[in-house]
């Protein structure tokens, strides 16, 4: 039979189904952070169970680290006692753990694969929906709730329901500027937030295998956003050549036979998706979220929708609602939205190369008037690249705040936060009401789009810079 | 976990679709490290005013709708991050049972963790029966899990599809931890195999 690569990996772990239980699937890795795990670590102690597997997990501490002033304690006492509970937990466990201080520290999504950490064909968990990220490397990477977290620490496995199949195609070149973030918002913006429910999407076409390692990491990380658990890329060369050297990656004879395995892995010629959509990648305009969901998400050339420009009714309040919070007016051009603070970072936006990238936009500016801009790296690692290629201090002599790592802004838990109706331009994955802080708005778009609108104080079209 | 009993109750309306993890449990809340207390802040940021008091507006506030543990939501009900706060904060309010037209997948496995039924309705059911709940706020429902029936006050309903695994651990309470750890010789078995096939996984 034919087998889509979702099917391979799911054939493969599949340990067992057994009567009055969901399928049993293994599972290879488990990625943790502070917010979602000491519960589960709780539920283990009260019961008595052992972590079964120590070497799979991975954790670091990424969502209410503060991201300066790293050597104070942290003010917050229950954001330092979750981080403290964090420590402990790992320490009585014996579990690889890159607290605050360790150079190796970051957001879990970003450290991971500096250190070759998930391989493909792996089925990777964490309790934290942008775990997606690592299908990147054609691994089966989704997120998971607490109960579920001690599940995965007792027992290796998980009771899962096997998903449907989703090919998502885009073929064609992007242009100038546009970049993955572009291609994630286009699909959450044309499929929708509830679009890839129940699916596992794989991206082919010959626009993703143009995409650096990086820029399928970014693509694959919203795949949430468009409500599949979990997104994949094919491994190919440029997957190999990533792996390759880092930490947890094999080498030798090892490496060979890895490599054999990643190489049968790829969907069969003529296997079957339960839903294929296509993209012409030519059409991805820099994409600028103007609501209150992903979805509600349009070109940099465009306006921003009325109510009454949608044919669903639920859309048309959804679109009400949107423009309500964010305190726009309907048919404004998208070009007239003028931001307060510009945040570069998160686990979809903040490696090298998306530092590269707005770095390059900003080289020789100034930040507007009373806008606040912070660059975030997603890493230690990736702090320390960009300042030996001098990235810093582009940054900062635009006016830009350079920052340590952590999840910051993306989910304002650390203190990093909007104030009420202050309007930010982010490169986050997520416009919900109040995400970046009650009363916030928050506007999606990629780096270079970030940075643009730091220098105008305004969304500007990065293509006609 | 607790056990899912026949419930007989009034049901609130929240007639919004897409309602994500972040309504449902605002992130300054997810620093705690216990399971229990978020009840308190479901919903917080529309719950409440600036100065902590009550928001009339909101629909869980209204008088009609208080002690209800039938959720009625409109479609993709809880989307977003995976925090399992978002089904802690919904069973320590009080509700047990969700109705909606569609759900975000992560949210859908965590209700099931801790004892709550996420009902999934037709378009055309779920609209039905906003209507009944709004014209007869203060009604009440009868959830009926084992025969997979909800009836409505006005002695309408409909029969539910659910998972017969899920359906049974809800019914008996059943934690899934160790349901699987009743198989740990299959496990150990898998685990073996998995290393001779995959060496390089465990040097």
């Amino acid at each position: 039979m034919k087998k889509t690569m979702y099917e391979k990996i799911w054939d493969s772990h599949l340990v067992a189904e057994v009567a009055g239980q969901a399928p049993l699937l293994y599972v290879d890795r488990h990625l943790m952070h502070e917010v979602t795990s000491p519960q589960a670590f709780e539920g283990l102690r009260l019961a008595k169970r052992k972590v079964r597997n120590p070497q799979s997990i991975l954790a670091t501490m990424d969502h209410c680290v503060p991201t300066k002033d790293r050597d104070l304690p942290i003010a917050d006492p229950i954001a330092k006692k979750q981080v403290e509970t964090m420590a402990q937990n790992c320490e009585e466990n014996g579990l690889n753990l890159y607290d605050m201080k360790n150079p190796n520290n970051g957001v879990i999504h970003i450290v991971v694969p500096e250190h070759g950490f998930v391989h493909p064909g792996m089925v990777v968990v964490c309790g934290d929906s942008h775990t997606a990220t690592h299908g990147a490397f054609g691994a089966l990477a989704f997120g998971i709730g607490t109960s579920e977290v001690e599940h995965v620490m007792a027992t290796q496995t998980l009771p899962q329901q096997k998903s449907k199949n989703m090919l998502i195609q885009i073929d064609g070149e992007l242009s100038k500027y546009a970049s993955a973030k572009d291609i994630a918002l286009a699909i959450t913006g044309k499929i929708g937030t509830a679009g890839g429910n129940g699916h596992v999407i794989e991206y082919a076409g010959s626009a993703i295998t143009k995409l650096s390692m990086e820029g399928r990491m970014t693509l694959c990380n919203m795949a949430i956003e468009a409500g599949a658990r979990a997104g994949l890329v094919a491994p190919d060369e440029k997957t190999y050549s990533y792996l390759k050297g880092r930490e947890f990656t094999p080498s030798g004879a090892s490496w060979d036979q890895a490599l054999a395995y990643w190489k049968s892995l790829p969907s069969d010629d003529g296997a079957v998706y339960d839903t294929i959509i296509t993209l012409d990648a030519a059409e991805i305009e820099p994409q600028v979220t103007w609501g209150t969901s992903p979805e509600q998400v349009t070109g940099i050339s465009n306006i921003i929708p009325a109510p009454e420009d949608f044919d669903d009714e639920i859309k048309q309040q959804a679109c009400a609602n949107a423009l309500d919070y964010m305190g726009l007016t309907a048919h404004t051009k998208i070009t007239d939205i003028p931001v307060d603070l510009i945040f570069i970072g998160s686990c979809t936006n903040g490696r090298i190369e998306d530092f590269r990238i707005a770095a390059e936009v900003t080289k020789g500016t100034k930040i507007a008037d009373k806008v606040t801009a912070i660059a975030v790296p997603g890493s230690y690692h990736v702090k320390k690249q960009a300042e030996d290629e001098g990235l810093d201090k582009i940054f900062i002599d635009a006016g830009w705040e350079w920052r340590e790592p952590g999840c910051s802004m993306c989910l304002a838990m650390n203190g990093d936060e909007l104030t009420v109706g202050q309007r930010s331009a982010s490169t986050s994955n997520r416009n919900f009401e109040g995400r970046q802080g009650k009363g916030g708005r928050t506007h999606l778009v990629s780096p270079a789009m970030a940075a643009a609108a730091a220098t105008a104080g305004h969304f500007v079209d990065i293509r006609k810079l | 976990m607790q056990a899912y009993k026949k419930h007989e109750s009034i049901a609130a309306l929240m007639n919004r679709s897409n309602v994500d993890t972040d309504q449902i449990i605002p992130k300054q809340f997810l620093k705690k490290v216990e399971r229990t207390g978020f009840g308190p802040h479901l919903f917080h940021d529309w719950r409440f005013n600036d100065d902590g008091s009550d928001n009339a507006e909101f629909e869980l506030n209204k008088p009609a709708f208080k002690g209800a543990q039938i959720l009625v939501a409109g479609d993709n009900f809880g989307c977003g991050s995976s925090r399992e706060h978002a089904p802690w904060a919904i069973a320590d309010y009080g509700f047990n049972t969700i109705i909606s037209s569609s759900y975000a997948d992560i949210f859908y496995n965590n209700c099931f963790k801790n004892s709550i039924l996420p009902i999934v309705a037709t378009k055309k059911q779920l609209a039905s029966l906003m209507s009944e709940v709004a014209a007869n706020e203060g009604g009440k429902f009868i959830v009926d899990l084992e025969n997979q029936t909800l009836t409505t006050p006005a002695g309408n309903g409909f029969k539910f599809d659910v998972d017969p695994v899920r359906k049974d651990n809800l019914l008996k309470g059943l934690d899934d931890i160790g349901l699987t750890m009743q198989h740990t010789d299959l496990i150990d078995q898998y685990e073996k195999k998995h290393k001779q096939n995959y060496p390089w996984l465990w040097a």
